[in-house]
């Protein structure tokens, strides 16, 4: 049965308003228009998802927005934004959004390898590409979620980048997206990585804010990985006001046998919702999806993501670990469908959290959808407590408390991040969860006194 | 392998392309008009000569349900169920209410002892000792036929009777615990449940009470376009114990059947319930015409501190299962088992799992799924493990296994699993997998055939649960998973 | 000098009484066996004295020269001097060998008041201890006692004790699991470190481990109280007479 929402709350209206508004000066030909409009007919059909929505059972964004803050318009690189990017140790060819929008003088353009194009998604969507229609709209799992709704139809600006058969990037690609974070605002960005047959490349995205002003952001990735290709996506969600929203969709295809891997930091950073669609376009590949969630205070974590096995032989992996303290909630959503001939698939999901205090909460759902039977897949998730005699053996060692659990804990998160190829990238993510841990250390001595 | 060898034998001899149990039995009965409306729920209490309470409750229960619509949040497919093509009641005419065994309709004796459960307690006698007998509550379509061992149960102090006879003679525990665990207006099957249920069984255990023998009930829908909606409601007051078996079958025919029961049992202080099911009924033939739609709520209310409840099944019949037996760890140290073997084949389709709700500190739960899934069919496991904020020390230990046999079924596992507790320890792992190839070569280069080695491994796959189940049992589950997985390989 | 005065343990969150007013001195330089039926309290007695949680305190006092240790916690009475080698060392994995050798002598010399190690004389002494325990250089790359065998974990745990250089070492059941060669070294191992100036106390169930490793004073334990002490010799004669007269179920 079919159940009419119309949209009835504040920011749902607002959102409609902000469309309207908007949709003559947002970028695009007419097969982006109608991607749009489809798009926000979607939204207006089912509103903002809700927990009734399987899909969002734990992550209610009509509750949790409570008002649809205006669009953000022009460049503000204000002094914290350069800043920002000016800390940011991490050497590569940079591309740098600014409240949504390509700032080309802020981007490193004249360090583009050979083999690599970059132009902004503003420019990306009145070319005349036949395929845009295709890379945009990304896996078919994807299609129905209202929150990539709400960003086909009102994505503004990002990056389009695309990496030339064989080629492979000896250092990464960084699409840094900031927020200035003068004012609340909402931004809208997609962006696109086309990784060609047999390229090798890390791609890194950091989403922060400079300013204090909570964000409502809502950005999205597509990646196409081209047959035999070796592709790592990296992302840090960090630096965010604690009332600040985030919805961050991750649309990639896989080509055959290729290696695709993507993990995710997110601590200090409000609200996030993550959501991952994948899809293998080709046999014999191997995927994984990582992340560490670092949450304190009242900041909600939600990881969701969808793998399609269409295609015979595919490999995928998931591993998630969480450590929740204050009164933060953490949540896993996994889903492997393993579809009719999707034979010889093997996959292993696991999501493993520790609650470090009364009041964090914990959820997992990790589905398995198989209709094949020549398969492996399994999936595990746990939930517990910092390990009582691991702690007690590095005491008994010497160790003090505090530095005895962030010994453990670090080597909990690390185990998810071991896989990052580039070692540089692999350093900042690390040194972010050893930044939260030794944060979370001090506090604690602090309220020990 | 002595063991197995004995089974793989038994399965032999039986005649393994029908539905064992698959025969009707020519009785007259009684039953009213199709359909259903205030008059039907009228009829059925009229017939059982309830007392107002009783029609009251179950008119407020049909009223709430007009309102509410079916639920299609699982994963199975059905035609719409025309609720007003149906009947809701049909009774053996001869012997309406048997004082004696004597005054059963002999072909009913007979259906019985063809399914291999004789009710004439000099027959349960012969050759058993006293330890391994078995009180039955034999339900045919609408009504109990009969309870063995009454007089012998009464002298422990022990109540086993129809549902019916409990409303009449014990009605101070009806009404203080029937809906106290499953509300009326739970779902939509359970409130239908409510207005037209028909008989089921009632256990009361006193306090300290441990019974003497295991209960049973043995459920057989024998007419045509019948709903059957049991309700079976189990009490063991504090320190009791009781071990209870349910049996279901069904005749082979054209049309589905409705079967929509309400189980419910509350354990207090230390008491403890195991509740075993072996569900067979018919599950369709192969292109799946017919067969049982099994919409059933079963849920235990560990009431009372340290109490324990316990659910076995072993699912291999309906067309269509949807049952979650769950338990609410309500008591502070109280603990809830589920362990399952569901077993589908031909275009069965099972959606079934368990809900642990912690609630009480130090409560744990232990959930052991295992889903074999064969042919067309298509198996779910759905299950939800969740603390409560104030729960604390809450544990649970979650296997949910599948395995695949052909590549033309699905099997899926949807597990909640919610910790509002920090102190709350959940460990869960699922496997899917098929029957390995080096397993099946191995067996047969040892020399068993392909079935063989099916049923070998298979065995072994669900071997942790059959050891939950009472001996007796335990053989014609292993029995009946191998007949249901018959014609699956090759 | 350890000492320990009618100390009345029990499990924290159970009724469980495990230890009833034991009494037991080790003194420095002594090498002191407790060996014991199995459930007398042996492995909750060196966990006691190491400081886990599990366990409540009812009575009594533990001093380490002197100094009462109840009050500390598990790293302070690290500092202080206790070592426990594990019947199971714990695997902690993600965190590299040479990581956490690292950390704990700095933790345990930053407790002291010293001057953190500088790396080039921290490696100096990790391999100069390993070479004499036979660790391959592989082993302290990897993860803490993941996927280590049970010769390799007692082995570490020996590295562990040389390099800390506490002054009271707690052996519990450290021939547990071992082979005879393993058994050999770890010995070899602990013998090396025997010093005027260190206390041993040696958690046994079997006599084979006081083959290699020789006690001053023998200890017999049964219900959570030392019942009877001897030298040696005594040792040999339980090895004869097995426990059954000190309350072991058969």
């Amino acid at each position: 049965m079919a159940i009419v929402t119309p949209l009835k709350t504040a920011a749902e209206q607002q959102l409609a308003q902000q469309y309207a508004d908007a949709k003559a000066e947002l970028p695009g030909g007419p097969a982006v228009r109608k991607l749009r409009e489809d798009a926000f007919a979607g939204f207006e059909a089912k509103g903002l998802p809700h927990r009734r929505l399987e899909s969002w059972r734990y992550t209610d964004l009509r509750t949790l927005l409570r008002e649809a803050r205006p669009l953000a318009d022009g460049v503000k690189a204000t002094d914290a934004v350069k800043a920002r990017l000016a800390a940011l140790k991490l050497d590569g060819l940079r591309l740098v959004l600014v409240d949504g929008v390509f700032a080309a003088e802020l981007s490193d353009l004249d360090g583009i390898p050979e083999g690599v194009s970059v132009q902004s998604l503003a420019d990306a969507l009145v070319s005349p590409r036949e395929d845009l229609t295709r890379i945009l709209s990304g896996p078919s799992v994807g299609a129905d979620d209202t929150g990539l709704m709400l960003n086909t139809a009102l994505m503004r600006d990002g990056v389009f980048v695309e990496i030339a058969d064989g080629v492979e990037l000896a250092k990464p690609v960084v699409i840094v997206s900031l927020s200035s974070g003068v004012e609340e605002r909402s931004v809208f960005h997609r962006s696109a990585v086309l990784a060609g047959a047999e390229s090798k490349a890390t791609v890194v995205e950091v989403s922060e804010t400079a300013g204090d002003a909570a964000q409502q952001i809502n950005g999205a990735i597509v990646i196409e990985t081209g047959d035999g290709s070796e592709i790592q996506h990296i992302r840090l969600v960090t630096r965010q006001a604690a009332a600040s929203v985030q919805v961050q969709s991750l649309l990639a295809t896989i080509g055959a046998q290729a290696k695709f891997d993507s993990f995710a930091l997110v601590c200090n950073a409000g609200t996030v919702r993550q959501q991952h669609f994948v899809r293998y376009a080709g046999e014999h590949s191997e995927m994984g999806l990582r992340g560490v969630n670092l949450l304190g205070g009242s900041e909600h974590s939600d990881v969701t993501l969808v793998v399609d096995h269409e295609v015979p032989h595919g490999t995928s992996r998931e591993l998630f670990k969480s450590i929740i303290g204050g009164e933060a909630t953490g949540v896993f959503q996994g889903k492997v469908i393993v579809r009719p001939h999707a034979q010889k698939t093997d996959g292993g999901m696991k999501s493993n959290a520790l609650l470090l205090n009364e009041g964090a909460s914990m959820f997992n759902k990790p589905e398995l959808e198989i209709f094949a039977d020549d398969v492996v897949c399994g999936h595990g998730a746990t939930v517990a407590q910092i390990d009582g005699d691991q702690l007690f053996y590095l005491m008994a060692r010497g160790l003090p408390r505090p530095q005895a659990e962030a010994l453990v804990l670090q080597a909990f998160a690390g185990e998810a991040a071991e896989f990052i190829a580039d070692e540089s990238v692999r350093e900042l993510v690390m040194s972010e969860v050893e930044a939260w841990l030794a944060a979370r250390e001090a506090n604690s001595q602090v309220s020990t006194v | 392998m002595a063991a197995v060898q004995e089974t793989i034998d038994q399965v032999k001899s039986i005649d393994v392309t029908e539905y064992k149990y698959g025969f009707v039995t020519e009785v007259e009965v009684d039953k009213p008009a199709k359909g259903l409306t205030e008059d039907t729920v009228r009829y059925i209490s009229a017939r059982k000569n309830e007392p107002e309470w009783m029609l009251e409750w179950r008119l407020d229960a049909f009223r709430r349900w007009k309102t509410m619509t079916e639920p299609n949040w699982s994963r199975v497919n059905y035609p719409p169920i025309d609720y007003q093509d149906l009947y809701y009641y049909a009774a053996p005419k001869k012997g309406a209410s048997p004082k004696s065994l004597d005054e059963v309709d002999p072909a009913i004796l007979e259906t019985y002892k063809k399914l291999g459960i004789p009710l004439r307690e000099q027959e349960i006698l012969a050759g058993v000792a006293p330890e391994n007998r078995v009180a039955v509550d034999a339900v045919f379509d609408s009504v109990s036929v009969v309870t063995t061992f009454k007089k012998e149960l009464a002298q422990a102090g022990v109540i086993f009777c129809s549902i019916s006879e409990a409303i009449q003679e014990h009605p101070e525990l009806v009404k203080k615990y029937l809906a106290s665990v499953v509300p009326v207006t739970d779902n939509y099957f359970a409130t239908l449940n409510s207005a037209v249920f028909t008989d089921g069984s009632f256990v009361y255990i006193p306090k300290g009470v441990r019974c003497p023998m295991e209960l049973s009930t043995y459920f057989r829908i024998n007419e045509q376009n019948t709903g059957q909606f049991e309700r079976t409601l189990i009490i063991a007051d504090e320190g009791a114990y009781v071990s209870y078996l349910e049996g279901c079958t069904a005749p082979k025919r054209d049309e589905n059947q409705l079967h929509a029961a309400v189980v419910e049992l509350i354990a207090l202080d230390d008491a403890e319930i195991k509740y075993s099911t072996v569900q067979n009924w018919f599950p369709g033939d192969a292109e799946g015409k017919g067969g049982i739609y099994n919409f059933v709520t079963k849920r235990g209310d560990c009431r009372g501190k340290r109490s324990k409840i316990s659910w076995t099944q072993v699912e291999t019949g309906s067309a269509i299962t949807w049952k979650y037996p769950s338990c609410i760890l309500r008591g502070d140290g109280s603990r809830g088992e589920f362990y399952s073997i569901a077993v589908s084949n031909g275009m069965q389709q099972v959606d079934s799992g368990t809900k642990m709700l912690h609630l009480g500190k130090n409560t744990t739960s232990k959930i052991i799924a295992k889903g074999i899934a064969a042919g067309k069919s298509d198996s779910t496991y759905r299950g939800m493990v969740s603390a409560h904020r104030k729960a604390t020390g809450a544990r649970n230990f979650t296997n949910c296994d599948s395995l695949l046999i052909g590549d033309q079924c699905g099997a899926h596992t949807i597990p909640y699993i919610e910790a509002k507790t920090a102190t709350a320890v959940f460990e869960h792992e699922a496997t899917t997998s098929k029957i390995g190839e080096d397993q099946m070569f191995y067996c047969q280069q040892r020399g068993l055939s392909e079935e063989e080695a099916v049923a070998l491994i298979v065995n072994g796959f669900v071997k942790e649960v059959l050891q939950q189940l009472p001996m007796e049992f335990a053989v014609e589950a292993q029995k009946l998973i191998t007949i249901s997985l018959e014609g699956s390989v090759g | 000098m350890l000492e320990i005065r009618n100390l009345v343990v029990k499990i924290a969150d159970e009724d469980k009484q495990i230890l009833n007013g034991l009494n037991l001195t080790v003194n420095d330089g002594e090498v002191a066996a407790i060996m014991g039926p199995n459930g007398s309290g042996k492995s909750t007695l060196s966990y006691v004295i190491a400081g886990k949680e599990d366990y409540e305190v009812l009575e009594g006092e533990i001093l380490l020269n002197g100094e009462n240790v109840l009050e500390m916690e598990a790293d302070q009475r690290a500092a202080a001097g206790i070592f426990l080698a594990f019947q199971y060392p714990l695997e902690i994995p993600g965190v590299a060998t040479m990581t956490f050798l690292k950390a704990a002598m700095n933790a345990q010399r930053k407790a002291r008041g010293e001057a953190e190690l500088l790396t080039p004389d921290f490696i100096k002494q990790v391999n100069a201890a390993a070479d004499k325990l036979g660790i391959a250089k592989d082993m302290l790359r990897r993860p803490l006692n993941v996927g280590f065998s049970g010769g390799e974990k007692k082995r570490m745990e020996i590295l562990q004790m040389a390099l800390l250089s506490p002054s009271m070492c707690i052996l519990d059941e450290t021939d547990s699991g071992l082979d005879i060669d393993a058994l050999r070294i770890v010995a070899e191992g602990v013998n090396a470190l025997r010093d005027k100036s260190r206390g041993f106390l040696v958690i046994t169930h079997y006599q084979r481990l006081l083959d290699h490793i020789v006690p001053d004073t023998v200890h017999v334990m049964s219900q959570g109280k030392i019942v009877r002490t001897g030298g040696k010799e005594l040792a040999l004669e339980l090895e004869k007479s097995g426990y059954a007269s000190y309350g072991e179920a058969a």
